[in-house]
């Protein structure tokens, strides 16, 4: 008896060694050399790279993050790409559209010579297809507005429950006339918006292969093999939760331009591990934050940064008796040290910000970058806040103000808010801030119900026009959230929506900037934020988007 | 003995029937949606998606929905890896999470009842002080002290074993041995203060009274019977290493399950936060089970026939 109960024991754990050699004999099987390409010469070139998450979505119509987005730029391709100075480029369309009915509809060429990765043509009609699969209910990606933003016709109806056309995707204004000729038709003129092309090149106006996509149903772009590729690299390999691998897409019709024939990407979720694997020569570029950045930023030919095209923000919540107050508002904007917040407690290539369009976003009708004209607004010191600051105080018949600061619950965030909990005590006496950190949805859910008083908030854009910043306040809209309403910039607002003279539509937007800002002390801007990276000396032609994925692989190289 | 278990299943049952339903409407009251552009969607976009997850049906409706379709055995797809249905996910993720717990409770625990038999016997001399020491160590520094350690100095200093990664046995040796140390340290107090406790039993005296030799007296009255409370505690604690542990992995970037029960979390990426608790929950009250069943095997005196559990 006692035998056999000791052999029960000794059968689990033969049991669980055999499952443990099983397990393990399969991940030997599955790893393969990791070799790296530094030796150079004819060799072939790999890079190493990394992202912080699994890939959310293969399906670019479905893709709504940085990581699903920055796959399908490099492994699909639409109308446009935007090339190194994040201009549109004809990509997918042979020529630039034939326009009609006075610029409302488009009309465009498609290469004849781009094929999908199993060999078919990408057709019209992969168009069509598509961008119908994107406003369909069915589909409901985060992303369908970005067809509102591009003025597509019908879209705001289809995509409006309320609206008879409703889900009705056929009335999408998109045709195929023959194979490769599509016929876009837009609501307005597209001369009022400047930002067309770019917008195109977002891979929401991705065309998909409607056989295939069929074909697959459910299944369709869950594993490597699920989908097909038109971009310059094809997804090879995807092992879910640790990385996928990227190889030259031998269809794609411009492969000679393709310099690199391979990218491993590793999911590496822990910043000193990402460091430790830069080190040992295992990862090729990673961005660090502020504790590393005095580590590396004397070794300038691996140390970088690179500024992005997000502002982070305080909200002022007008519903808060004292901060409908203009001049409370204008010292709590003044009375701390933004340069301060970015060179220390950042230090990661962020700068101040005293606006809410970013620098280096976006260039106006006459070449120059919206901030060149409307430069810094507010940068006040200490002394002119306690000014407002007291005449505030005086306006609302009181001594003392008790605030509270909602903030993000991450460790940077606290530390920022900290320091401008501190500056802002020092320099506006009588204030007191108390700092409420939430949860991310916790905080969204605050700030839409406006319970709260000031907020840490930021905006990356949409698409690449000041409006995808400037349309936020408007009273009433779904960002505002903070009951500002100014009807002077109301209207300026809607006017550059529709205004032609892009000359006028620019200074519109930039009008509108300085009273939200320079007149009513609104928000108050940061940052506008940056990142450092470090990255092998001998790789070459890296740049980044402002909007959309964040890389365009295809012009990389390695020496 | 059949009886037994088929009793306990039937509580089983039960029990995950409790877990899942209270799961379900606690993960309601979590703020917020299942997007991850939340702040960016519109009136309208919010109506539309709700709409293609069920999610504008009231929670008891969506209740219902949700455990008819688990009887049947289908759990769901995930809202942030779109569509992807959640049994795939799980198991996907479990392999490497698994063979990692493993591990490192072998380790453990072979390592744990050596140290901890070993101060037990040398009571009060440098081995049994060292044996403690390490003990404490173990149970109070956090392992994620250890992996950063283990990583930069092993991994990048010597460059004797990988960094990080997955794939290959040399890879799995930091990320175990990290894990290890917490079950090495809690097996080891574990066993000393119980095989101390037994060493001063009556049945020793008699044994050892009896003429038995010393091995006898250790092995076959001491060591068993020693080891109950330590089967007691290791079936929660390899539980937990089994299905994943969120540091190591994300330490070691190893592609298990630990991250994705969090992340579904922060993210209410409901189906997922349902699956890997019910999954949790059978692993848990599966383990239970079979400890319980051991304390037979290793200690006679314990009968279950009557035992409620």
């Amino acid at each position: 008896m006692k035998k056999s109960k000791w052999s029960l024991l000794l059968t689990i754990v033969l049991v669980l060694s055999v499952f443990l050699s099983a397990c393990s004999g399969k991940k030997e099987e599955k790893a393969n050399g990791n070799t790296s390409s530094n030796g150079g010469g004819s060799k072939e070139k790999v890079l190493n790279l990394m992202e912080t998450s699994e890939i959310p979505y293969l399906d670019n119509i479905m893709a709504d993050d940085q990581v699903s987005l920055n796959l399908a730029n490099n492994v699909y391709e639409g109308l446009y790409t935007l090339n190194e100075k994040d201009e549109p480029v004809l990509s997918g369309a042979a020529e630039e559209p034939e326009e009609k009915d006075g610029g409302k509809t488009w009309v465009f060429k498609l290469r004849d010579d781009a094929v999908w990765s199993n060999g078919d043509p990408v057709t019209a009609n992969d168009y069509v297809f598509a961008w119908r699969k994107a406003v369909s209910k069915d589909t409901a990606t985060q992303y369908s507005f970005i067809y509102q933003v591009a003025g597509i016709l019908n879209a705001d109806k289809i995509l409006n429950p309320e609206d008879p056309m409703y889900n009705k995707t056929d009335k999408l204004g998109i045709k195929a006339i023959d194979e490769h000729t599509i016929e876009v038709k837009f609501a307005g003129p597209t001369s009022a918006k400047p930002y067309l092309k770019a917008v195109l090149s977002f891979p929401t106006f991705y065309p998909q292969p409607e056989k295939f996509v069929k074909e697959q149903g459910k299944q369709f772009a869950l594993e490597a093999d699920k989908a097909l590729y038109n971009g310059p690299f094809a997804l090879t390999k995807w092992e879910h939760e640790k990385g996928w691998v990227l190889e030259k897409n031998d269809k794609y019709w411009d492969k000679k331009n393709v310099k690199v024939d391979k990218i491993n990407v590793n999911i590496l979720k822990d910043e000193a591990t990402r460091i430790n694997l830069f080190e040992t020569g295992k990862l090729d570029r990673t961005s660090i934050s502020a504790e590393y950045v005095d580590q590396y930023k004397d070794k300038k030919d691996i140390f970088s940064t690179v500024p992005e095209s997000s502002v982070f923000f305080l909200r002022m919540n007008q519903k808060n008796k004292a901060l409908a107050n203009k001049n409370i508002r204008h010292a709590l904007d003044m009375g701390w040290d933004k340069k301060q917040l970015t060179d220390v407690l950042l230090n990661n290539g962020s700068v101040p910000a005293y606006f809410l369009v970013p620098s280096k976003f976006v260039n106006g009708p006459d070449g120059a970058d919206f901030r060149e004209k409307n430069g810094d607004l507010n940068k006040g010191d200490a002394k002119q806040a306690k000014d407002y600051w007291e005449k505030g105080l005086k306006e609302l018949g009181v001594k003392k103000l008790d605030l509270t600061l909602l903030n993000y619950d991450t460790d940077t965030a606290q530390k920022d808010a900290q320091f401008i909990k501190n500056q802002l005590e020092k320099n506006l006496p009588g204030l007191s801030l108390k700092i409420k950190a939430q949860p991310f949805k916790q905080k969204l859910k605050l700030e839409e119900n406006m319970d709260y008083d000031i907020s840490y908030a930021g905006w990356g854009p949409d698409y690449p026009d000041p409006m995808t910043f400037v349309d936020m306040f408007v009273t009433g809209g779904s960002h505002n959230e903070m009951n500002y309403s100014n009807k002077k910039y109301d209207e300026l607002v809607k006017k550059a929506s529709s205004e032609t003279d892009l000359k006028k539509r620019w200074e519109m937007m930039q009008q509108a900037e300085k009273i939200l800002i320079e007149e009513d002390a609104a928000i108050s801007p940061m940052y506008q934020r940056g990142y450092a990276f470090i990255t092998k000396s001998n790789i070459k032609n890296i740049h980044n988007h402002s909007f959309g994925g964040d890389y365009s692989y295809k012009d990389w190289d390695v020496e | 003995m059949v009886r037994f278990v088929l009793k306990r299943l039937l509580y089983m049952l039960i029990t995950l029937f409790i877990i899942t339903s209270f799961t379900f409407f606690l993960m309601k009251l979590l703020p917020g949606s299942p997007f991850n552009n939340e702040e960016k969607l519109t009136d309208q976009q919010k109506f539309i998606l709700n709409e293609k997850y069920g999610l504008n049906d009231p929670v008891p409706v969506q209740y219902l929905n949700y455990m008819s379709n688990l009887v049947k055995g289908d759990l769901g797809v995930s809202f942030q890896y779109d569509n992807r249905p959640v049994s795939t996910m799980i198991t996907e993720r479990i392999g490497p999470s698994a063979v990692l717990g493993v591990e490192a409770t072998i380790i453990g625990t072979i390592i744990g009842l050596i140290l901890g038999i070993a101060a037990a016997l040398k009571h009060n001399t440098s081995i049994d002080y060292l044996s403690s020491l390490f003990a404490v160590l173990g149970i109070s520094i956090p392992s994620f002290v250890f992996a950063g350690v283990l990583q930069y100095y092993v991994g990048v200093k010597l460059g004797w074993l990988p960094v990080a990664l997955w794939d290959g046995p040399k890879y799995h040796v930091l990320p175990a041995l990290s894990l290890s140390v917490f079950v090495i340290a809690t097996v080891a107090r574990f066993m000393r203060t119980e095989m101390l406790e037994v060493l001063g039993q009556d049945y020793i005296t008699t044994a050892k009274s009896k003429g038995l030799s010393n091995l006898v007296v250790i092995w076959k009255h001491t060591i068993r019977n020693a080891m109950i409370p330590v089967v007691t505690i290791l079936g929660p604690l390899a539980i937990n290493l089994i299905t994943g542990t969120l540091i190591i992995e994300k330490i070691f970037a190893v592609p298990g399950l630990g991250f994705q029960f969090v992340s579904s979390i922060q993210l209410n990426d409901y189906p997922v936060i349902m699956a890997t608790t019910i999954f949790y929950s059978v692993c848990f009250i599966i383990v239970i089970l079979i400890v319980d069943i051991l304390y037979g095997v290793i200690d006679p005196r314990i009968r279950v026939a009557g035992g409620k559990g």
